[in-house]
């Protein structure tokens, strides 16, 4: 957040633009509770005409008359508090829709280094709870404002036109109360906002508890956990009693102050009317028309509280939605007539934003080609950044440096649908979205006939799905099926596959699989990498087998290019990683020995190589 | 057990009469409960509050003693009434406005106190709660138990109950006030209630439906939401962002539909009440009106009456609106006190056997185990690992070789025969020292919000920063925490998309090695490890494990070189057991794995 922080009106303005719509409406809505609350004071004024010119006369027929136009007047309230709840709530649900559709648009659009930093939680508060009040609010808050503001100002005057001296008395009120509403503003804002993110660490508590539910349980650590998260609802528990001091500071005056106010607007009356200055129908006005204004007076507090939480709320929807999407369609974007799939890592370079200073580039000039149709795998210690640098092509993330070149053009100079199009990925963890086998797998598929769904299918060895069920047209994820890992990385790999794109990403794709189905794979995948770009990164001999070259990122730098059984022979850092042999010495040794006996070599291998039982 | 005990049925909407009056009865002894220990503070705050209403009741019959009263003795020259009508309103006003002020905390409090109580409750229960319910209950509904339905039990108990209380009082003593000024103006308002009551029922009966209708369109809402924001990057890469605006945009419209047929009902009852209290005042009016003019009433007395009618119409949207609080309040409170009621499977033991320092003898003494459903998981088996030894499990999925692991630490209890640790059965063992003694490592490695420290340090909470980095070192995890932004102190939360599987299940590793057990179990614990860092784990388990027992699962071979002793495991049964060496140049199973392995070498 800003350090300066903008006055309470300045903040809420910015609501401006979503709220211009229903804006006619709104005015309408305010027009028409002007109207009811008018009515409302006209009330007593129809009393007073009763009491002085009638009443006190002991005629009963203007009884009649007077009720009628109170009857008059009471409908006409209801009539335009109606027609106010009317104009104002539809579009008001219409605003909140649309700001709703507003956030959920600019979080798709905001690149992936955003939702790293931001927890999914954070954003679904603001989705839900915060624009939720917002509309309650502008439904409420800004009408009640408008309406109990004026409605106070007239009944003021109308108190003066009654008797003088009994209206400035009710009027001095107003300054104590405008003291003990400063005062409030100031305890409650500061209370209110720690306690939002308060609630929010609470959850995250409660929901670490419930992941790492194995972790605790497997150590006793459930007690640990259990005093952390008293801490946390603790300090809950203070700022909420905080706020709920707050409240009771401001009913206390706004109860004390209105009344002590008619308690002595009760004696002066009293002794006018003593006087013979004030006539009993006047009396009888002034007391009605002030408990008329005790509700408007009475609601300050509490409308203050809720603009207070509105203005919260929205400060936290406009500090996600006025984040710059830094990745974006260029301006004049061009295209690529011929897609042939020449990806190209022309010096790339990238830091994470919150790397610490003084450290290397985690990529730190990558120079790699990758030739029309060929297949490289990525090779190189976890934490080298190779899921990064896949991320790159497809601008999931933005280099900080050097550029990715895609047919000639430098992916930022395309439009990210077509980008998108041209390149497919299957991530490490396989994303699923709650939805049919058949729109998970052809998700990005311009071609959706059942073809392209079998044959992705197949390259996968995915043919379980066809056994779900309802075969394809299963539901799977959160409300449907759920399906095992090695189930769920093959339809990502189908989904990868049936997008037919130019160039396919592979983030380490088999590597929930057992050796048998990922021999299957295997074979049926190295037909569709025959024809297509594949960049895949490998953690495995096996998976090192479906490249026509392997890349080495090392400190990252592509350190050293080739063929599998080159590396292994010439290059020590690729040994180190993929073949788990100890060192030069050993492999030396390892030779040695291989050449003396074939037979012997079980025992040493197993204490290093990886390799999996198959089912 | 009956049909709706603990959380089963929580999903069901076709309860029988009887069965939801069992789920009534026991989330009212959870409420009973948890308001029981402030008893005495609950009697205060209703004196409190209603005090503070009856005090605030009191202004308009002063108000008609100093005009009809007041007025005419001041004419006469005896201030005396009217002062006193003065002093009473304002002494009545100031009890009022310190009432409410206390009122308002004493609520507060007693609302903070039970959510606190019924927070710690919840997780200390969740917590106890066995592995097998965590299963078969998701995970967001666990959450969402501790979360959204505890706020909604907050919103009722923040503002709903003391409205109610002080809005009911209010209007009753406002009636008894009415009668006692005025019997026939009683009466009035006595026959306006009929067509009050029938538009609260109607509001009521009609907002239940259509608030559950906002629940529901809401929950698909955020369902798609979630989604969305989890799965960024695929809906990225695959262009998914223009279907799902139409869909999330086609949801949000059906809640913004859903909430709007709500405003509706409220459009139409709240200007109802309006309508029937004007009308009412109008009949006082009437009533009243002709009495006086026929000298029967003073005119204070009819503004007085007047006063109250007007006033009395004030807290009923409060009270209508307490229905809908009450309604979701009570179902959050129906579904927790389920949660509540399911009892551990894994219990505590009633007279814990304290083990200070364990050997590591390991016996399993007739054990079987079976699902709920009598499905028969791990047929009845002996086992006996001396202590000290490293053992391989090995065999394909769903071979029982978790569940053998689960067993020993004790995450599932069998379903006969016993589990022993130094010959005490794990049932038995104190708690605390059948944590301290073994220790299992899943594929799967949480890490908690917080830094990398804390995390290794959940091992060993009292372990000191030079435990924490030798346990690390040991495990090759120093290095890459060493070029993390900020050492061991970086917050794993800000970098947790980074930290890679890898990495995450290094420092599990060293969690582990940190908290010294006498018996380890490894489920898969190396499964995402580059091969370097498998190395080092290895060698850090030959040092580990040399005078401890090791139970190791793993789809790779290599394990078994460190093993003394390999089971292998087909359907629920040991059908292999001996060294390595041994086995490897038998014909059996395990020889033909490792052969088969060999192959997927080359």
């Amino acid at each position: 957040m800003s350090a300066e922080r903008l006055s309470t009106g300045r903040a809420l303005a910015r609501l401006l633009p979503f709220v211009r719509p229903a804006l006619p409406r709104l005015i309408g809505g305010i027009v028409a509770g002007l109207l009811a609350g008018l009515v409302a004071l006209a009330i007593p004024q129809v009393l007073q005409v009763l009491v002085d010119s009638a009443l006190q006369e002991g005629d009963s027929s203007a009884v009649l008359p007077a009720v009628l136009v109170i009857v008059g007047l009471g409908v006409f309230e209801a009539v335009a508090i109606l027609v106010r709840r009317w104009l104002v709530l539809t579009p008001n649900t219409r605003v909140e829709a649309s700001m709703r559709n507003a956030l959920y648009a600019k979080l798709q659009a905001l690149p992936v280094a955003f939702h790293d930093r931001w927890p999914s939680g954070q954003l679904l508060s603001r989705a839900v709870s915060d624009l939720n009040l917002i509309r309650r609010w502008l439904a409420f808050g800004v009408v009640l404002l408008v309406v109990n503001g004026v409605t106070v100002i007239v009944g003021a005057v109308l108190l003066f036109g009654i008797n003088p001296l009994l209206g400035a008395v009710f009027l001095a009120s107003a300054l104590p109360i405008w003291i003990v509403a400063m005062r409030f503003e100031k305890r409650y804002s500061r209370a209110a906002r720690r306690s939002q993110d308060q609630a929010g660490d609470l959850a995250t508590a409660v929901e670490e508890s419930v992941h790492g539910i194995r972790v605790l349980k497997a150590f006793g650590r459930g007690p640990h956990a259990l005093r952390k998260f008293e801490r946390q609802a603790e300090e809950l528990y203070g700022t909420e009693m905080e706020k709920a001091r707050a409240i009771a500071f401001i009913w206390r005056w706004l109860t004390l102050i209105p009344d002590g106010t008619l308690a002595v607007c009760l004696v002066v009356g009293a002794v006018l009317a003593a006087q013979g200055a004030l006539t009993p129908g006047e009396l009888v006005a002034f007391f009605a028309t002030a408990t008329v204004l005790r509700f408007p007076i009475e609601s300050i507090g509490f409308l203050l509280a809720f603009t207070l939480d509105a203005r919260n709320a929205t400060d936290r929807y406009f500090e996600v939605l006025s984040e710059p999407v830094t990745i974006s369609d260029p301006e004049d974007p061009e295209n690529i007539a011929d897609p042939r799939g020449r990806l190209e890592f022309r010096g790339t370079r990238f830091r994470y934003p919150d790397a610490a200073a003084g450290t290397p580039d985690l990529l730190d000039g990558v120079d790699l080609v990758l030739e029309p149709g060929e297949t490289v795998a990525l090779v190189g210690l976890t934490g080298s950044g190779k899921s990064t640098l896949t991320a790159l092509p497809s601008r999931l993330y933005e280099v900080t440096g050097g550029a990715v070149v895609l047919d000639g053009v430098d992916v930022r100079r395309l439009r990210l649908a077509e980008l998108r199009r041209h390149i497919a990925m299957a991530f490490e963890d396989a994303t699923l979205f709650s939805d049919t086998v058949r729109e998970n797998v052809l998700l990005g598929s311009e071609d959706r006939s059942e073809e392209t769904l079998a044959e992705a299918l197949e390259v996968a060895q995915a043919h379980f799905a066809y056994e779900l069920p309802d075969g394809v047209e299963t539901v799977i994820g959160e409300e449907g099926l759920s399906l095992s890992g090695g189930q769920r990385q093959r339809l990502a790999l189908a989904r990868a596959v049936a997008a037919k794109p130019s160039v396919l990403i592979l983030d380490d794709p088999l590597s929930a699989l057992d050796v048998e189905t990922e021999e299957l794979v295997e074979a049926a995948l190295r037909r569709v990498l025959a024809s297509t770009t594949a960049l895949v990164v490998a953690h495995r001999p096996s998976t090192v087998m479906l490249a026509d070259r392997v890349a080495v990122l090392e400190d990252g730098r592509i350190t050293a290019v080739g063929r599998h059984s080159e590396l292994l022979a010439t290059n020590e850092h690729y040994r180190f990683v993929i073949s788990s042999l100890e060192d030069d010495d050993e492999l030396d040794d390892e030779d040695a020995r291989d050449a003396e006996s074939g037979e012997r070599d079980g025992d040493r291998d197993e204490t290093s190589r990886r390799a999996e039982v198959s089912a | 057990m009956s049909s709706v005990s603990g959380v089963t049925g929580e999903e069901r909407e076709d309860l029988s009469r009887a069965e939801s009056r069992e789920i009534r009865r026991r989330s009212r002894r959870l409420l009973l409960e948890l308001l029981r220990p402030m008893h005495g503070r609950l009697w205060l705050t209703f004196v409190v509050v209603v005090t503070a209403t009856a005090a605030q009741v009191v202004g308009p019959a002063l108000i008609a003693f100093g005009v009809d009263q007041g007025v005419p003795a001041l004419a006469d020259g005896d201030p005396v009434p009217l002062v006193l009508a003065g002093a009473g309103f304002l002494l009545s006003s100031l009890l009022g406005a310190v009432l409410i002020g206390w009122f308002r905390i004493l609520q507060a409090k007693i609302s903070q106190d039970v959510l606190f109580d019924l927070r710690r409750r919840v997780f200390t229960h969740t917590q106890r709660l066995s592995l097998d319910f965590h299963e078969s209950y998701t995970s967001g509904r666990i959450i969402s138990r501790q979360t959204s339905d505890l706020d909604s039990i907050r919103e009722l108990l923040d503002e709903g109950i003391g409205n109610l209380i002080s809005g009911g009082f209010y209007m009753a003593f406002t009636a008894v006030a009415l009668v006692l000024l005025d019997a026939p103006s009683g009466l009035v308002l006595a026959v306006a209630i009929l067509p009050l009551a029938g538009l609260v029922r109607w509001f009521q009966v009609r907002s239940q439906r259509l608030f559950r209708a906002t629940r529901v369109t809401s929950a698909r809402v955020i369902v798609q939401f979630v989604e969305t924001m989890t799965g960024i990057r695929a809906v990225k890469a695959f262009r998914k962002e223009e279907r799902n605006r139409e869909t999330f945009g086609r949801l949000v419209e059906d809640h913004r539909a859903a909430n709007a047929r709500v405003f509706r009902l409220f459009g139409t009852f709240d200007p109802g009440l309006v309508l029937i209290g004007n009308l009412t005042v109008a009949a006082v009016l009437l009533v009243g009106g002709m009495r006086v003019a026929g000298g029967e009433l003073a005119i204070g007395v009819l503004l007085a009456v007047l006063l109250y009618v007007r006033r009395f119409f004030d807290p009923m949207e409060e009270v209508a609106m307490f229905y809908n609080g009450y309604q979701s309040a009570s179902a959050a409170l129906e579904k927790i006190s389920g949660v509540l009621e399911e009892r551990p499977t894994v219990a505590d033991p009633a007279a814990p056997v304290a083990l200070r320092a364990a050997r590591g003898a390991v016996r399993f003494q007739g054990v079987e185990f079976g699902y709920r459903n009598g499905k028969v998981v791990l047929p009845r088996f002996d086992l006996e690992i001396p202590a000290g030894q490293t053992i391989a499990l090995v065999g394909s999925t769903g071979a029982g070789k978790s569940t053998l692991a689960k067993l020993l630490s004790r995450f599932y209890d069998p379903t006969a025969g016993a589990v022993l640790l130094d010959g005490v059965d794990l049932r038995e063992l104190h708690p605390k020292d059948l944590r301290r003694a073994i220790v299992m490592v899943t594929q799967e490695a949480y890490l908690f919000s917080g830094t990398v420290a804390e995390n290794i340090a959940l091992g060993r909470p009292e372990a000191t920063r030079e435990e924490i980095v030798r346990a690390s070192q040991a495990v090759g995890a120093h290095e890459f925490i060493s070029r993390l932004p900020h050492g061991y102190d970086t917050d794993v939360n800000k970098r947790g998309g980074r930290v890679s599987a890898g990495q995450r299940q290094l420092l599990s590793f060293a969690r582990a090695f940190l908290a010294d057990p006498s018996v380890l179990i490894l489920d898969e614990a190396t499964a995402s490890l580059d091969i370097p860092s498998e190395r080092a784990v290895q060698d850090a388990l030959q040092t580990l494990l040399a005078d401890r027992t090791a139970v190791i699962i793993a789809h790779r071979l290599s394990t078994v070189a460190i093993a003394d002793r390999v089971l292998v495991m087909e359907r629920g049964r040991i059908v292999e057991d001996g060294t390595p060496a041994d086995l490897i140049a038998g014909e059996g199973r395990f020889a033909s794995l490792h052969a088969a392995w060999r192959d997927s070498l080359v």
